[in-house]
C-alpha cells in the first residue's frame, strides 16, 4: 500500500488493523485510536481520498490503495496544511488527541465542499467526537480553512 | 486468522463453497466492530472489496439491480433520487467515514434488528439476491431476515445485490436516538408511497428480533385511502384513521427494554414516526398532483 | 532508554494576550506523542486480567496456563505487590491486585506481560480464577442499612458530611421540596490510559505517564512497589484529556510491577472498554430538598439529604461530598441550613473525580428548588435568584464569609438580558430540529424553552489540605539571547497550562524566548491539574520564582553598574530610573546563569467542623451562570439545546483563547450529562461499555455558546485570576434542565433525561 506518496510492503499478519499498522508497524502515531469500535474519529485517514475509520479495516484490505495520514499533509517540516493552520490559529484543540481525526474529516469534507455552510460543516464533521472544546473552536477552524484553501 | 482476497466474484463464491464457515468483509463496519471487542473471532475472512461487479449498479427489467458493495455514500449521491427512502437512511448511518466505508450488502449480512437500511428495503418490497457456485436465487426482504442477527442466507451464499423498483411516488425515512448525530436507532421506521400500485409500505427497525414490515398497517392505511378515494381526491386523511394507523404500525413491534430505550417508548415513538411519515409522503403526494 | 516525548518549544506572549498555544503545532502535525504514542526497544505489552463479578471472594488463581502460553514474560498476582497492596487519594483502601475479595466489576486481578499485545491478552485469558460469588450491594440507600454486608472494615459510610447552620427549627411561609436524581457520568477522555515503565536495572523504574498529578502518584507507587520515593521517577507523556479521569492510579502500578520483574520496558494500553473500568466516574445521586422561603421571596432555610454512590472503594469521594453539601444551596444566601451529605460505598464501579466534584450534582437540586420556589411565589425564576444572591461579605452555610467580587446577580442579568436566538425556523434544515439528519420531525410538535441556572465552587483544595506548586526558573543566553526555561510539575492535560506559565515567565521578566520544560518528578509536586487550580496556584508559583529571578538580575546590574536604586528589567534591558536603556539583559548575563526554584502556597484553610461543617474550609469560590434555549419535540422526547449563554467571572483571563476554550468545552460536558451520557449499571455490572452505546455529544448536538467574561480581579491571587475550568460544567446542564421543564411542563427531576421521561 502506498502512505503518504510511499510504497509500503504489506502487513505480515492478515488479523492487523489498518491503525494498528500504520502506527506500529510503519510507526506514524499521528493517527491516534480513541475507540476501536468506529465511533470517535481519532483514526480516521483518507482512503483513496476519501475519511474512512482505519480502524475498521484490515491492513491487508488497504493493499493497491492510497492511503493519507496526518503526517502526509505537511511532511517533513513542510509549512502547515490550510486545515493544519487554521485549527493551530483558531484555538480548533485542547489535548489535541482528536484533532489528526478532524484534521483528515475537514480535508476530506473541504475537498468535495470547498465552501461548505454552517450546516454542512456539523453534518461535514459530526463523525468525530471531541472531548475538550465543545466544537465551536472547530467550526471557527473549518470557516478558517476554507478560507485560508481559497 | 485466514484473510482470502478474491479478485472476481466466481472466485469468492468458489471460496465461500469450499470455506462454509468463512465470513465474508465489505466495507468492515459491522463485522470489524465485533472483532475488535473480541465478540468474533473469525477463522477466515472474505475480503469482497477487490470484487468490481459488487461495486456496480444498474436497471435490470424495470427494477434498479444495486451491488452489494454500493457504499452509502454512493446511495445517497447517486441514488438519491431514485431510491429516496433509501438515501435518507443512507444518511443516519454512523458517520461520513462510515458511509464511505459500509454497504447495504454489509447491511444485510449482519442482519441486525437496527440496520439502517432494512425498514426502507422492506417498505420497498426489496429483492435481496444470493449467489453460491450453484446458483443464484432471489430472497424478497420481508424474507430475508430470520433471526436476532439472523438471516435466509446458506453456508455457502453470498450476498449479490438487492433489486428494487425506483420509486414511484414519496418516501420517507426516521429513525429516533438520542444524539443528534452517529446513533443507532432506538426505533425507526421507513414508509414508501407507490400512486401506481396504491400501496403504502411501511418497514420497522429496531423494534424486533428482526427488521418488521408492518402489514396489517399497510392494509389499513390502503383500505382507508381507497375506501375514502383519497389516491384521487389528493386531500388528508381523517386524524382517527391516522391515529389508527399509528396504532397498528406500533402493534406490528416486538420490542424489549435495553440501554437505548424502554418497549414502551419504543411503540409510543413508532406511532408517532408512522403519522408523520405519512403525512409527509402524503402531502408530498398531494403536492404532485 | 527514553522514549521520544513532546518537543519543548519556546514562545513568549505576555499575561492577557490571546497567545497560540506552543504545542499546537505539534499536535496539528500528528507529531505530539501521547502516552499511548509511547514506545523503546525491547518493550513487552501488559494486559490485565479483571474481576467479571461485582463482588466475589477469590477462592484460587492458577497462572500456569498464562505463563506457558505464547511470548508470556511474567504472570503477577496480588502476591507479587512487594510493598503494601493499599492505595487510594484520601483513604488506601483499594490493592493494586485485588487479593481476596473483589468489589466491583473490573477489578484487576492479575497481570501478564507478553512480546506483543495480542499475546498478552490471550494469555490474561489463560489466567483461571475461581470465584464464590456473593450478592452484590448496589444501591447506596440499602448500603447504609445496619443489616447491609460492610464492604470495608469500617462499614459502609465513606463519608457523611453534616452542616448545621442558623436555627435548625425555621420555618417558612412558603415550602417547596423535591427529590433529584442523578446518573453516573464518565469522564471519557479521548485518549484511553497508557503508560510506559522501564526498569533502570538497579531495583527503580522510571515512568512515563499521561497523569494530572506525578507527585501524587510517585507517592502511592512507592508505598505499593515497596521503593523509596527517588526510586519512582515520572515523567509527563501527552494526554488525551483527562477532566478527573487521571487522578487515581489506573495502570500505573502495573506497569511498573511487570516492569520490575521482567527487567524490561513495558507498556500498558487501555482500550476504551477497559477504560471505562479502568478509571473512577463521577459520583451518581440522589438528592432530598427542602426549601423554605417568605411570601417575598427570601430564602429562609434549605434542608437537603444528598447521598452519593462511592462504588467500591473511596477515590476522592471523601472531598466530593464535602463540595455537594458545602454548597448545597447554591450561590444564595441562606440563614439556615441542615445538609447532610453521605457518600457510601457499594459495589458499583468506583467514583471519584469529574470536572465540577460535587457541585455538579447538587446544582441540579438547588436550582430545580429554585425554579419551584419560583412558580410557588409566582416570581420570575430570575429574578428570585437575583434577590437571594451571594454578594461580597455574604456569609455561606459553613459560616465562611466570601471576600472580593461576588457577582452572582450581575451573571445572571447578564445571561437574562442577552438577546434570544430567532424562534425555529418554519422548513429549517434538519440540522437544527430535535433529532436532527434523523427526520423525526419537520417542526411538528416542537416547543421551545427558556432556563436559567448559576453555580459556583471552590477553587483549589479545601479543608486545611497543603495546597502548594513549585517553579524553577533558570534565565541564562543561548544565541546571544535571553532564555528562559520554567520546570514544573503541573500538568498540562489540554488546558493550556504551559501557554499560561510561557505567559508569566514571558510578563514577569520580560523575556521573548521562554521554554517550558517537561514536566516530571525531578522538580517539586505542583498538585494535581484539578479543582481549576494549576494557572492559580503553579502559575503563582512560576510567577514567584520569576520574581526571584528579577530581583537577581536587578541586584546583578546594580553590582555591575554600579548603580543605584530604580533599575528595571524592561524588553530584555536593563533600563535606568529615567527610562534609559543602559545595558541589554544579554549583555548583562554574559555566561551567569540565574536559577531560582519557589513554592507558592495560597490561603490557608481550615476543616469542616464534623458536627456543625462549619469553617472556613475554602480558598476562592468561582461562580458562573447559563441560560439554556431547547427545543424539544415533546412528542418523541427529543431535545436541540439551541444556545446556550453564559457569563462567568475570571478574574483575570490569562489567556483569552484558552478561557473561550474552557467555557465552551466544559459547557459540552454539562450537556452531556443533562442530555445523553449516562454509565448504565445493573447489579453491579456496566451495560454500555463503548462510545457506541455511552453517548458523547457530536458536533449537532452542541449549540453555540454565547459568553460574556468579566475580569473583576481577585484581590488575593496572582493577577487576580480565578479558576476558570469547572464552573462552564455546573450550571450548564441544570440550565438545560430548566428549559426543558419550561418547554414541556414535566417536572423532569432526572438527568440525564431520557426521552421516555418526557413523553411517557
Amino acid at each position: 500500500m502506498n502512505v503518504n506518496g510511499v510504497d509500503h510492503p504489506a502487513p505480515t499478519d492478515p488479523r492487523r488493523l489498518l491503525s494498528d499498522h500504520i502506527r506500529h508497524d510503519i510507526g506514524l502515531t499521528g493517527t491516534h485510536v480513541g475507540c476501536e469500535h468506529g465511533v470517535c474519529g481519532c483514526c480516521t485517514v483518507l482512503f483513496d481520498g476519501a475519511p474512512v475509520r482505519s480502524c475498521l479495516m484490515l491492513a491487508i484490505q488497504a493493499e493497491g490503495h492510497q492511503v493519507t495520514t496526518i503526517e502526509g499533509l505537511a511532511p517533513d517540516g513542510a509549512p502547515l496544511h490550510p486545515v493544519q493552520q487554521a485549527f493551530h490559529e483558531t484555538h480548533g484543540l485542547q489535548c489535541g488527541f482528536c484533532t489528526p481525526g478532524f484534521v483528515m474529516s475537514v480535508v476530506g469534507l473541504l475537498k468535495q465542499n470547498p465552501d461548505p455552510t454552517p450546516e454542512e460543516i456539523d453534518e461535514g464533521i459530526s463523525g468525530n467526537l471531541c472531548r475538550c472544546t465543545g466544537y465551536a473552536s472547530i467550526r471557527r477552524a473549518v470557516l478558517r480553512a476554507a478560507e485560508l484553501s481559497r | 486468522m485466514e484473510f482470502l482476497q478474491p479478485a472476481t466474484w466466481s472466485e469468492a463464491l468458489a471460496m465461500k463453497a469450499a470455506k462454509p464457515e468463512a465470513v465474508p468483509i465489505a466495507g468492515g463496519t459491522d463485522l470489524m466492530v465485533e472483532i475488535n471487542l473480541d465478540h468474533r473471532r473469525p477463522a477466515t475472512i472474505i475480503d469482497l472489496t477487490h470484487i468490481k461487479e459488487l461495486t456496480e449498479w444498474g436497471m435490470d427489467d424495470g427494477r434498479l439491480r444495486i451491488g452489494a458493495g454500493v457504499t452509502y455514500a454512493r446511495i445517497i449521491d447517486e441514488l438519491g433520487d431514485r431510491l429516496p427512502g433509501l438515501a435518507m437512511a443512507s444518511r443516519t448511518v454512523g458517520s461520513p467515514q462510515i458511509r464511505n466505508r459500509g454497504t447495504v450488502g454489509g447491511n444485510l449480512g449482519t442482519a441486525s434488528p437496527a440496520g439502517d437500511a432494512h425498514p426502507p428495503l422492506l417498505a420497498t418490497e426489496a429483492i435481496v439476491e444470493l449467489a453460491s457456485t450453484k446458483g443464484t436465487r432471489q430472497v424478497a426482504a420481508n424474507e430475508f431476515f430470520a433471526g436476532p442477527k439472523k438471516n435466509a442466507m446458506r453456508a455457502d451464499e453470498l450476498i449479490a445485490a438487492f433489486l428494487v423498483e425506483p420509486a414511484r411516488g414519496p418516501q420517507q425515512f426516521s429513525k429516533v436516538g438520542t444524539r443528534n448525530a452517529m446513533v443507532i436507532a432506538v426505533c425507526s421506521l421507513a414508509l414508501a408511497v407507490d400512486p401506481k400500485r396504491k400501496h403504502v409500505g411501511i418497514g420497522i427497525g429496531s423494534a424486533g428480533p428482526t427488521p418488521i414490515r408492518a402489514a396489517e398497517a399497510e392494509t389499513f392505511i390502503q383500505e382507508v385511502l381507497e375506501e375514502h378515494r383519497l389516491w384521487e381526491r389528493h386531500v388528508h386523511c381523517e386524524p382517527s384513521a391516522l391515529k389508527q394507523f399509528g396504532e397498528l404500525v406500533a402493534a406490528a413491534a416486538k420490542p424489549i427494554d435495553d440501554v437505548r430505550g424502554t418497549a414502551d417508548y419504543r411503540r409510543h415513538a413508532l406511532a408517532v414516526l408512522a403519522r408523520r411519515t405519512f403525512r409527509w409522503a402524503w402531502d408530498d403526494y398531494r403536492k404532485s398532483k | 532508554m527514553k522514549p521520544r516525548l513532546a518537543e519543548e518549544t519556546t514562545s513568549g506572549g505576555r499575561v492577557g494576550d490571546r497567545v497560540r498555544r506552543p504545542d499546537a503545532v505539534q499536535k496539528v502535525r500528528g507529531d505530539f506523542p501521547y502516552s499511548s504514542d509511547l514506545q523503546v526497544d525491547g518493550m513487552l505489552w501488559g494486559a490485565t486480567v479483571r474481576s467479571p463479578h461485582p463482588y466475589a471472594r477469590i477462592e484460587s488463581i492458577d497462572t500456569k496456563a498464562a505463563k506457558a502460553a505464547p511470548g508470556v514474560k511474567a504472570v503477577l498476582t496480588f502476591e507479587d505487590v512487594a510493598g503494601e497492596n493499599a492505595y487510594g487519594l484520601e483513604i488506601a483502601d483499594q490493592p493494586v491486585l485485588a487479593s481476596d475479595v473483589v468489589r466491583y466489576w473490573g477489578e484487576a486481578v492479575a497481570l501478564v506481560a507478553a512480546e506483543h499485545p495480542e499475546q498478552a491478552r490471550r494469555a490474561a485469558d489463560k489466567v483461571k480464577v475461581e470465584y464464590a460469588v456473593l450478592k452484590p450491594v448496589t444501591d447506596p440507600e440499602q448500603a447504609l442499612l445496619p443489616k447491609a454486608p460492610k464492604l470495608h472494615p469500617g462499614g459502609n459510610v465513606t463519608r457523611h458530611i453534616k452542616i448545621r447552620h442558623g436555627d435548625q427549627n425555621a420555618t417558612a411561609e412558603v415550602v417547596v421540596t423535591g427529590d433529584y436524581e442523578i446518573g453516573m457520568q464518565d469522564q471519557a477522555p479521548l485518549g484511553p490510559e497508557s503508560g510506559l515503565a522501564i526498569p533502570d536495572g538497579e531495583g527503580g523504574v522510571d515512568l512515563y505517564i499521561a497523569t494530572q498529578w506525578l507527585h501524587i502518584d510517585q507517592k502511592q507507587l512507592a508505598h505499593v512497589l515497596g521503593l523509596e520515593p527517588h526510586e519512582v521517577r515520572l515523567t509527563m507523556a501527552g494526554i488525551g484529556g483527562a477532566f478527573g479521569a487521571r487522578e487515581d492510579l489506573s495502570m500505573q502500578a502495573h506497569a511498573c510491577m511487570l516492569a520490575l520483574k521482567t527487567g524490561r520496558p513495558v507498556k500498558i494500553s487501555y482500550s476504551r472498554p477497559e477504560s471505562f473500568v479502568g478509571h473512577v466516574h463521577r459520583h451518581p445521586g440522589k438528592l432530598h430538598y427542602e426549601h423554605g422561603a417568605t411570601k417575598d421571596g427570601k430564602l429562609v432555610y434549605v434542608k437537603a439529604r444528598i447521598v452519593l454512590d462511592g462504588g467500591a472503594y473511596a477515590s476522592s469521594s471523601t472531598a466530593v461530598i464535602a463540595n455537594a453539601s458545602c454548597f448545597a444551596v447554591g450561590p444564595y444566601q441562606c440563614p439556615n441550613a441542615t445538609i447532610d451529605g453521605i457518600v457510601a460505598y457499594t459495589n458499583n464501579p468506583p467514583c471519584g473525580a469529574m470536572r465540577g466534584f460535587g457541585s455538579v450534582q447538587n446544582c441540579y437540586a438547588h436550582e430545580a428548588q429554585m425554579d419551584k420556589l419560583a412558580a410557588a411565589l409566582t416570581m420570575d425564576p430570575v429574578a428570585l435568584r437575583r434577590h437571594n444572591s451571594l454578594e461580597t461579605g455574604s456569609a455561606l452555610i459553613t459560616g465562611q464569609v466570601i471576600d472580593g467580587p461576588v457577582p452572582v446577580a450581575e451573571l445572571l442579568r447578564l445571561v437574562h438580558e442577552r438577546p434570544l436566538p430567532a424562534p425555529a425556523a418554519k422548513n429549517a434544515d434538519l440540522t437544527a430540529m430535535p433529532g436532527g439528519v434523523s427526520n423525526t420531525t419537520h417542526g411538528e410538535s416542537v416547543k421551545r424553552g427558556i432556563g436559567y441556572a448559576a453555580g459556583f465552587k471552590n477553587i483549589g483544595y479545601s479543608e486545611g489540605f497543603n495546597d502548594f506548586s513549585t517553579a524553577r526558573v533558570r534565565l541564562s543566553v543561548v544565541d546571544g539571547k535571553p532564555r528562559v526555561e520554567v520546570h514544573t510539575a503541573g500538568a498540562e492535560v489540554g488546558q493550556g497550562l504551559v501557554t499560561i506559565q510561557a505567559q508569566i515567565a514571558g510578563t514577569e521578566l520580560g523575556v521573548r524566548d521562554v521554554m517550558v520544560l517537561t514536566a516530571d518528578t525531578e522538580v517539586g509536586s505542583a498538585g494535581s491539574s484539578s479543582a481549576s487550580r494549576q494557572t492559580y496556584i503553579t502559575g503563582g508559583a512560576v510567577k514567584a520564582a520569576c520574581e526571584a529571578v528579577r530581583e537577581r538580575v536587578v541586584a546583578l546590574a546594580q553590582s555591575e553598574l554600579k548603580s543605584g536604586e530604580g533599575l528595571r528589567l524592561e524588553d530584555e534591558n536593563i533600563v535606568g530610573a529615567d527610562g534609559n536603556v543602559l545595558v541589554a539583559l544579554a549583555t548583562l548575563l554574559g555566561e551567569e546563569v540565574i536559577d531560582e526554584l519557589r513554592v507558592f502556597r495560597p490561603r490557608k484553610t481550615s476543616p469542616l467542623d464534623p458536627d456543625t461543617g462549619q469553617a472556613n474550609a475554602h480558598m476562592q469560590f468561582a461562580f458562573a451562570a447559563h441560560r439554556a434555549v431547547v427545543d424539544v419535540d415533546t412528542e418523541l422526547g427529543l431535545v436541540k439545546v439551541v444556545e446556550l449563554a453564559t457569563a462567568q467571572d475570571v478574574g483575570k483571563a490569562i489567556n483569552p483563547q484558552a478561557v473561550e476554550g474552557q467555557l465552551e468545552g466544559g459547557a459540552a460536558q454539562g450537556l452531556g450529562l443533562a442530555v445523553m451520557e449516562e454509565i448504565q449499571v445493573q447489579d453491579g455490572v456496566i451495560k454500555n461499555p463503548s462510545f457506541t452505546d455511552y453517548l458523547l455529544p457530536t458536533i449537532l448536538d452542541m449549540p453555540p455558546v454565547r459568553m460574556d467574561i468579566l475580569e473583576l480581579g481577585d484581590p488575593n491571587s496572582p493577577y487576580g485570576l480565578k479558576g476558570v475550568g469547572e464552573p462552564p460544567t455546573i450550571s450548564s446542564g441544570p440550565a438545560i434542565l430548566a428549559a426543558i421543564r419550561a418547554a414541556t411542563g414535566r417536572p423532569v427531576t432526572r438527568v440525564p433525561v431520557r426521552p421516555h421521561d418526557l413523553v411517557l
